[in-house]
């Protein structure tokens, strides 16, 4: 059992270490988070050096590789700066229904676009009042000959926005399935055909440089041929996928944690208190070794939980672990970070609270604890074992 | 029995009190919070209501009321999901200094104003590089005739904007001891060489206008020297105990006001069409949150008795400084958890009070200086 990441995956940290070094300037980050602006010309940049996408094909604008390649990049770029990264690493959400159920000539429509940075991609999944089961009810898609006739209205839809390319939409579209989870299907919905609406949520606890919508469809029409897999499997394409979001969304939680880390390590070696560096304290030291251990130990497992899923089938019980215990060492690292920068931690400019309210976000969006938990207790206790 | 005898006249104080605040303030919070500043004026209609130094003295024009009013308006002010109107500041913390070690002169010439509104004060002790490590504080007072000229910059001052009057701590350059060289000095806004710096950009409590504070050859009158000179840590030392006492009523209160409405929210709001509090897991952790606040209240309202008491119990309002600071954080982060996706934007109000709180395990003395006081208190 090895622990190593290879070469070339130790190149892509590296490649990504030296991007964030040379493009995330201090005054643009500052600029861009002040103003609540998607990170535009630093994603077109990573798109260029092949950061978005990378578990593409490469006929995709891909590199072929796996989601452990891809959480190493969300890592790096979440290390570099937690808003910045986390918008830049959830570019293509969602694209992976494409990726694992499309056809080919969905995956090489809409892939290299995502990948090239040319537009955004959502996964307009969750309803109001419906909480993280992903079994929808108020969004139907009825066939109308050739076509898909699309009502409802979704929530938080990430990246819903001027950048959005394409809605991944969870519908209804067998009102009488049984169970209910056999009659939704994944239907490929283009940002600009009539009858999308969209309402942005406003400032939010965290990941403020993304956008983030209510999106309405209203008689949306679109081909029948823009369903994604099988018609009527969608809860189960999607599913799978949320597996993949959560261990993405662990491994941000993993490099946030790392960031908060740095800057509070480089600020107690220099700040004085009471005649003598705060990294002197015996209290500092072991808040320092505590968190560093709390980041080797989720990167662990976030690690494991990737490349469990490379190698298949994907097991949402250890997807779950990892989107728990990471997104948990995260809040825990950054809430000590600002505790040891004193009163500069609460203050924006360094940047701590911010690392703080993103890693209360990746503990929130795709399933909180609770959720985690369910999921967890539902794999060992076999309670509902199929549906999920 | 309870620990604190509140009468029909504190409850009276209490209802008006709580609506003063949802008729004056509550409807004006969201647009304060953008603004990122209260508006001057709600300091005047708060003075107006008799909510301001509620335990100034009838002499110099105050209400002349007992502790436990000041601990009714910090609790009422605490139910308004802001903290940018920092009355308790002004009135329980910083206002004691000129009441406790002010000549007549300074009582009759300031209190009065403090009491109405018509004077924000605020306390000027944190520095760029010394905070609780009052020792190394660089500001200077130099007497020059009938004059002492302050030199030096502070930061993190609450109430930094608005402030008419500043109690400013400095040492003398020339006394050796660091202890006794600190002295405290009023200083009025428009004094020639002190200036107020930008308002600092915070993580939360964004109406609250907290800045830099500059003193550049700043003269003041010698008459402004507040107390004995030379006694000012010793008179910053003997204040601490009300200060942190303070911070744990605001921290004690948010926590029951968020627990109140996370409790009702879980009664009343369903997922999948199930009632949030019918999981168990959920049930669960209100009952944390609602054992938390319980603890919390309990504790704290045996120190205010004792306070008002006139004991020391210094060593525990350190103890209750840094946890019931630490377990509002708690009770809000746990409550985020519940919300689930509510909490991903700040139209959910909680999102606003998670920012909040977070400075409370800071502010006044952090939860480790605190340690630090109780680990020598108790002998160690």
């Amino acid at each position: 059992m090895g622990f190593e990441l290879t070469r070339p995956q130790k190149d892509i940290q590296k490649a990504v270490r030296e991007y964030v070094k040379g493009e995330f300037k201090r005054e643009v980050i500052e600029e861009l988070t002040e103003k609540n602006q998607f990170p535009e010309a630093l994603w077109k940049k990573a798109a260029d050096l092949g950061f978005i996408g990378i578990h593409f094909p490469e006929t995709c604008s891909g590199q072929d590789l796996g989601l452990l390649e891809n959480a190493l990049v969300a890592e790096a770029l979440c290390t570099g700066d937690s808003t910045v990264g986390a918008g830049l690493s959830l570019s293509g959400f969602a694209s992976e229904t494409l990726l694992r159920f499309g056809t080919e000539e969905q995956k090489s429509t809409w892939l290299p676009k995502v990948a090239e940075g040319e537009i955004l991609s959502c996964g307009a999944f969750t309803e109001s009042g419906c909480g993280y089961d992903l079994n929808v009810k108020g969004t139907t898609a009825v066939k109308d000959g050739d076509h898909w006739v699309i009502n409802g209205s979704k929530n938080f839809v990430i990246n819903s926005g001027p950048l959005a390319g394409f809605y991944i939409v969870l519908c209804r579209t067998k009102a009488d399935a049984k169970p209910e989870t056999n009659g939704l299907s994944l239907i490929l919905v283009e940002s600009d055909r009539p009858g999308i609406s969209i309402s942005d949520v406003g400032p939010k606890t965290g990941f403020n440089l993304m956008h983030c919508a209510d999106v309405d469809f209203s008689d949306v029409q679109v081909p029948i041929s823009n369903t994604i897999g099988k018609e009527n499997r969608g809860f189960f394409h999607a599913s799978d996928i949320v597996c993949e979001n959560r261990i993405l969304i662990a491994a941000q939680a993993v490099g946030i944690a790392q960031g908060a880390y740095d800057r509070a390590l480089s600020y107690v070696k220099s700040r004085k208190m009471f005649g003598r560096k705060l990294s002197q304290f015996q209290v500092t030291e072991h808040k320092i070794a505590e968190m560093a251990a709390k980041i080797e130990m989720t990167r662990l497992l976030v690690y494991k939980a990737a490349s469990s899923c490379d190698a298949g089938p994907v097991d949402p019980k250890i997807a779950s672990m990892a989107k728990m215990c990471a997104t948990r060492a995260a809040i825990e690292v950054a809430d000590e970070a600002i505790q040891l920068l004193g009163g500069y931690g609460y203050m924006t400019e360094y940047e701590v609270e911010r690392y703080y309210r993103d890693a209360k976000i990746t503990q929130i969006i795709e399933g909180s604890c609770e959720t985690q938990k369910d999921t967890i207790a539902d794999a060992l206790l076999k309670k509902r074992g199929k549906n999920r | 029995m309870d620990v604190l005898q509140y009468t029909d006249a504190h409850q009276q104080f209490r209802e008006h009190a709580r609506t003063f605040l949802a008729n004056e303030v509550i409807p004006f919070v969201d647009q304060w919070e953008k603004d990122k500043i209260v508006p001057r004026d709600i300091w005047r209609s708060i003075g107006k209501a008799g909510l301001l130094c509620t335990t100034v003295p009838e002499l110099y024009q105050g209400p002349g009321h007992d502790f436990l009013h000041a601990v009714i308006v910090n609790e009422e002010l605490s139910r308004t999901n802001h903290y940018g109107l920092m009355a308790s500041l002004h009135s329980d913390i910083i206002a004691p200094y000129i009441a406790t070690f002010g000549s007549e002169e300074q009582k009759h010439k300031y209190l009065p104003g403090c009491v109405s509104g018509d004077i924000v004060l605020a306390l000027a002790m944190t520095e760029p590089d010394a905070g609780s490590d009052v020792a190394s504080m660089t500001a200077t007072a130099v007497e020059e005739g009938d004059e002492i000229v302050i030199d030096g910059a502070k930061t993190f001052i609450s109430n930094g904007i608005h402030c008419d009057l500043v109690v400013v701590a400095a040492k003398d350059p020339a006394v050796e001891n660091p202890h006794a060289a600190v002295s405290l000095y009023l200083v009025e806004d428009g004094t020639p060489g002190f200036n107020k710096g930008n308002k600092l950009d915070k993580m939360g409590m964004y109406s609250q206008d907290t800045s830099e504070l500059f003193f550049s050859g700043c003269r003041i009158p010698k008459e402004n020297l507040l107390g004995t000179k030379g006694q000012g840590f010793i008179m910053l030392m003997k204040k601490l105990q009300q200060e942190r006492l303070v911070c744990s009523i605001m921290a004690v209160a948010t926590a029951e006001h968020v627990c109140r409405q996370m409790l009702s929210h879980c009664k009343t709001s369903s997922v999948s069409g199930k009632p949030i509090c019918k999981s168990q897991s959920i049930q669960f952790k209100l009952v944390e949150i609602a054992t938390d606040v319980q603890i919390g209240r309990s504790f704290l309202d045996q120190l205010i008795a004792d306070h008002m008491e006139g004991k020391d119990v210094n060593t525990q309002t350190s103890m209750a400084k840094y946890w019931t600071c630490e377990m509002v954080n708690r009770v809000v982060r746990e409550s985020l958890d519940i919300l689930g996706m509510e909490a991903v934007t700040e139209n959910c109000h909680l999102v606003r009070t998670f920012r909040d709180v977070r400075v409370m395990p800071i502010f006044a003395g952090t939860s480790e200086v605190m340690k630090v006081i109780v680990a020598k208190n108790l002998g160690f």
